[in-house]
């Protein structure tokens, strides 16, 4: 038996796709925002609510992806603003690769926000770097507040933790502080916000998070135009 | 159930490295996977072994090597092993975030037969 050293990433391909795609992000000063959760937790709701408040000269875009179908597309292109969809056909989550070929024929390169919003799972996302400066998870309530222990990947890569569906609080055993302390167990500096795009309560803050990661993108859109 | 695509990627990072090792048979694939890979190294077996039947790689197995999520202490420096998502550095107490391990996806090494299989009788 013969054995040959290989070390090579599985993922090597997908990493340096978005390596690339991060590095063209950074150059032209797009926060790329990489939105997961479970199937049903509120992402396109989230994305119509953030969308709804953004200004007509604000320039943001939506990437989202599905299995099949393209009404996400539908409900976000409302607002005016440049919405693709892309539809994997089977495949449970978007890879760098998908992003780079629906960037490709699209007017991308003077974004100020770009959301990507992935294929409804806590799982496959995870393993998937699509170039986005940060990935967020969304956790609403009607799921249970142990899920961060239960699928500690997503929530160990997301920087931020985003607990939706607060209004609904009220009619479901879900502790608040309880899903905290989980998703601080498994990724002790994961940011935590709560929101809920009925009653608008956590829709500021949200918007402060964005505003946040924005500033170190608005200096190289600057320094780029300098 | 991304495990399929990745055995893909696995069975033709074989394929190529076998054309490279002039036409050896083919025994065992290495695995490095971490615990926060997000990927089910059993879906993957079941992925793999599906995918090779009857192709050049039948038979073959894969060898997984599970990898702890490891941590190296922003204050002291020790590098330690994180167990039951407890982030503490054992020896200063520090909770760290500088994660250098568990999320690893990385094919190791391959095994082949000693002798070439078209010189087999």
């Amino acid at each position: 038996m013969n054995r040959l050293l290989v070390e090579r990433k599985v993922l090597g391909e997908n990493d340096r796709i978005a390596l690339e795609l991060r590095k063209r992000f950074r150059a032209q000063g797009t926060l790329c925002l990489n939105l997961i959760s479970a199937p049903g937790s509120g992402k396109t709701s989230l994305l119509e609510s953030t969308l709804r408040d953004c200004r007509p000269q604000d320039r943001v875009a939506v990437l989202t992806g599905d299995i099949q179908t393209d009404n996400d597309a539908s409900r976000l292109r409302r607002f005016g603003f440049p919405v693709k969809q892309i539809t994997t056909g089977g495949t449970c989550h978007l890879d760098a690769r998908m992003v780079e070929r629906a960037l490709a024929d699209w007017p991308g390169h003077n974004l100020e926000i770009l959301f990507i919003e992935n294929v409804g799972n806590l799982v496959c996302p995870a393993s998937y770097d699509l170039g986005e400066a940060a990935k967020i998870a969304l956790l609403s309530v009607t799921e249970g507040d142990d899920k961060p222990l239960k699928y500690p990947s997503i929530f160990f890569r997301s920087s931020l933790m985003l607990i939706t569906k607060l209004d609904l609080l009220p009619y479901v055993p879900f502790d608040l502080a309880e899903a905290e302390k989980n998703a601080r167990r498994v990724h002790p500096g994961i940011e935590i916000r709560g929101i809920s795009t009925v009653t608008g309560e956590g829709v500021r803050e949200w918007r402060l998070w964005i505003e946040k990661q924005r500033e170190p993108h608005r200096l190289a859109a600057l320094a780029s135009v300098l | 159930m991304h495990e399929l695509g990745i055995a893909r990627t696995i069975a033709e990072t074989v394929e190529r490295e076998l054309s490279k090792s002039g036409g050896r048979r083919p025994r065992r694939v290495g695995l490095r996977i971490g615990v926060l890979a997000g990927v089910e190294a059993e879906a993957l077996q079941f992925a793999f072994e599906a995918l090779i039947k009857d192709t050049i790689l039948d038979g073959m197995t894969l060898e997984v090597e599970s990898r702890p999520v490891s941590c190296r202490c922003s204050n002291c420096g020790d590098p330690f092993v994180v167990r039951d998502f407890v982030f503490d550095c054992p020896r200063c107490g520090t909770t760290s975030t500088d994660c250098v391990g568990g999320r690893e996806l990385e094919i190791a090494y391959l095994e082949v037969e000693d002798e070439p299989a078209t010189r087999r009788t």
